[in-house]
């Protein structure tokens, strides 16, 4: 059908308007992008006027508020908040306030780097934190890189984001994730050798978090002659458990090593207490250290015994840890054994950058950069140091559901109870 | 133990796993169908791909996770207020977002229900926070032991309110006038309207009814799994499978596909690998459906009109 002569050129209008502002807008994004291309150089002399009437220090992070990861993304969010209102009652950074901006990214590694060019290129924010997970985390630091941000990231310790060995990356937790479980083989390992297990069964998610954690778990234990009887890698978007653990039921394993997040955590202690099978140890990558959320899923009575890695505690006497507590409480309410430890996580990425911040007496992310390699940061989660391409140098420690709560019981200079050894029975 | 005992204990290790996967598989399928039911009965009636049914199950879940939390109604009891509740939602959603719908209902109502799944998990993760959370009774964890085999009480329970509800749905379908009317809708909308039958009606109804299973099949998946309001995404997909394998806008097609994507996959994964089974299961639709593009119960001509 032919189109009439005048509507087409209704239609050319349109579009030479269109390309009209096409062209306004690339150059103002031009323009934009070439006065940001020293991020974060900006005001960060003088401290004349107090945090109120400054610029503020806008601190850009992409969060995945919806998705697979909504739970963690919301937990980290959450614990970006408390640290904004934090260092704004305390001054600021440099006497400037904190603004934050979130975006969401709906736990979408396409989103994100859209995320996080929009924050760097639109809204020029001086700093950038990190989003939640390692498979977040590796493209959204490569585009960060690009533009000489320093990425500071709370939750993205996968073996993958420090093989990018990216100059401008430091993981703040006390250890690359790869050695989560590392504390977990120690602790097996240091039983009395007529206690000791003698055979240990695997099973993880094809997940670049959990997946290497178990891989060097059971390098340790072979080692040491504890007989791998199960493994077995499943898809990640697995729904139905029921086969997999029916394979590790069957093979009677003394010990069980999984690799999982809540939602798998949750599913195989049901499948467990469903087929009346209590391992003597079972710990899981994931899943355990989210508070409240694991003990209700599974029921208060079942969480007896179940361990995990962690980094961050609630009874640790770490800096800066009880004022995060009474921060996260007074937001968010429950009980510090509803705390999760994304939340303590993402305000240990503010405690680094603060201290990073003060140090240099700059917002300059080249400084930072320079500060987040060389420095030893006290946080809640204890004290952390970076090596050139962002793994920390501490270790995890292992925590035991007791009674209720989860609490740290291996290694001994942290532990505040024995383990329980073997895990009871089942309760219901 | 000699070599000869230990072959034949691990053999019979191995055949004990393997009738137990087949066991779970077929009750896990169970499940399945019921959640797909309401997918496939919409599509059926309606020519609409509903991808906001995998909200619409989590809805459902959530729902009992409330009446469970708030008020201690027990699951199953709980369904005689939240499957009523659902079909008023669902006749809701179809009478203000479908039912605008007039050309090229199928493509639009593809974005239409997309949006609806957004919406829905928006309101939830407000309502009920982004944490997940998994429905709790007496039978989401103990069980029964049956020749060795210990079967946990929800999934019989689940597989038989499937059994009961798709029977019902039968029923309904095949001994009453309204089933009558929602057949001849099926077939022939416009023939349908030209006899005297009040198709708008119909399909708001019917929209109903598939909600209200999604009541049900969402009780039963927040039993099994622990769930948030983004657990849509791999519900939906699975569900999409399970009534194209089965043959869009087929009941029993929908029954019979969950069972055997459930089953084959509980197998392959102890008998080979969990990696293989979803795979496996894949390459099984792939090749049913070269030979019968329409899935194995659907119609032939598709749904022109």
């Amino acid at each position: 059908m032919k189109r009439p002569k005048v509507q087409w050129r209704k239609v050319s209008k349109k579009s030479r308007m269109s390309m009209a502002a096409a062209v306004v807008a690339t150059g103002l994004l031009v323009t934009a992008c070439g006065s940001s291309s020293s991020p974060g150089a900006g005001n960060s002399s003088g401290n004349l006027t107090g945090p109120a009437t400054k610029a503020p220090v806008k601190i850009g992070v992409s969060v995945s508020l919806s998705g697979d990861f909504s739970g963690d993304g919301q937990a980290i969010e959450n614990g970006y908040k408390l640290w904004e209102n934090y260092v704004n009652q305390h001054g600021g950074l440099l006497g400037r306030p904190v603004k934050f901006i979130f975006l969401n990214d709906a736990s979408s590694t396409s989103q994100v780097v859209t995320n996080y060019q929009t924050l760097i290129n639109m809204d020029h924010v001086d700093l950038v934190f990190g989003p939640f997970s390692s498979l977040l985390t590796t493209p959204a630091a490569t585009i960060a890189n690009r533009y000489g941000y320093a990425f500071p990231e709370p939750a993205g310790g996968g073996p993958a984001v420090f093989q990018a060995k990216l100059p401008n990356l430091v993981f703040v937790q006390p250890a690359p994730v790869v050695d989560n479980l590392v504390s977990f083989a120690h602790w097996i390992l240091s039983l009395p050798a007529s206690q000791r297990p003698k055979t240990a069964a695997y099973a993880t998610e094809d997940d670049p978090f959990t997946k290497p954690q178990l891989q060097v778990a059971k390098q340790l234990l072979e080692q040491a002659g504890v007989k791998t009887v199960y493994y077995h890698v499943y898809p990640a978007e697995t729904t139905d458990y029921s086969p997999i653990a029916a394979g590790v039921i069957n093979s009677k394993a003394q010990v069980v090593l999984l690799g999982t997040q809540l939602p798998d955590a949750v599913a195989f202690v049901q499948q467990f207490e469903q087929q009346h099978y209590s391992p003597e140890a079972l710990v899981e990558t994931s899943g355990p250290d989210q508070g409240s959320q694991f003990s209700k899923a599974v029921g208060a009575a079942n969480t007896q015994g179940i361990m995990v890695p962690a980094g961050w505690w609630y009874g640790a006497k770490t800096d800066g840890n009880q004022t995060f507590m009474d921060a996260y409480l007074k937001a968010y309410g429950g009980t510090v054994g509803s705390i999760s430890a994304d939340a303590a996580e993402a305000w240990s990425v503010g405690q680094v950058v603060q201290q990073a911040v003060e140090h240099t007496h700059s917002i300059d992310n080249k400084k930072i950069i320079q500060a987040l390699h060389s420095m030893t940061f006290n946080t809640i989660q204890g004290p952390l140091k970076f090596n050139s391409v962002g793994e920390p140098n501490g270790e995890t420690f292992l925590v035991q559901w007791q009674n209720g709560k989860a609490v740290p019981v291996y290694p001994a200079s942290i532990a505040t109870a024995s383990p329980l050894y073997p895990k009871p029975n089942w309760k219901s | 133990m000699p070599d000869g005992q230990f072959h034949q204990a691990k053999g019979d290790n191995v055949m004990h796993l393997v009738i137990e996967a087949v066991i779970m598989g077929i009750l896990t399928g169970g499940v399945y169908a019921l959640m797909a039911s309401g997918l496939t009965l919409i599509f059926g009636v309606m020519d609409i791909i509903n991808v906001g049914q995998g909200a619409l199950v989590v809805m459902g879940a959530y729902l009992s996770y409330a009446l469970e939390q708030h008020l201690h109604v027990d699951l199953i009891v709980g369904l005689l207020i939240t499957m009523p509740l659902m079909f008023l939602v669902g006749v809701g959603i179809q009478w203000v977002l479908i039912r605008p719908l007039k050309k090229d209902r199928t493509m639009l109502s593809i974005m239409v229900t997309f949006g609806l799944a957004l919406l829905i998990e928006g309101v939830l993760g407000a309502i009920f926070t982004t944490n997940f959370v998994q429905l709790q009774a007496w039978y989401t964890t103990a069980s029964v032991d049956i020749a060795g085999i210990h079967v946990a009480y929800i999934y019989m329970f689940s597989f038989a309110l499937a059994v009961i509800f798709l029977a019902a749905l039968y029923w309904v379908l095949y001994r009453t006038r309204f089933g009558q009317a929602i057949r001849a809708s099926m077939q022939n909308r416009t023939a349908a309207q030209l006899i005297g039958i009040n198709v708008d009606w119909v399909q708001a109804v019917t929209f109903g009814l598939g909600t209200a299973l999604a009541a049900a099949g969402g009780m039963a998946f927040g039993a099994i799994n622990a769930f948030d309001p983004g657990s849509s995404y791999d519900l939906i997909s699975r569900l999409l499978v399970v009534i194209i394998l089965g043959g869009m806008g087929s009941l029993g097609g929908a029954m019979i596909a969950a069972l055997i994507m459930l089953t084959v996959e509980d197998f392959i994964a102890v008998a080979w690998s969990p990696v293989w089974s979803t795979l496996v299961f894949f390459a099984i639709l792939v090749i049913v459906l070269l030979v019968r593009p329409q899935g194995m119960f659907g119609r032939p001509e598709g749904r022109k009109q």
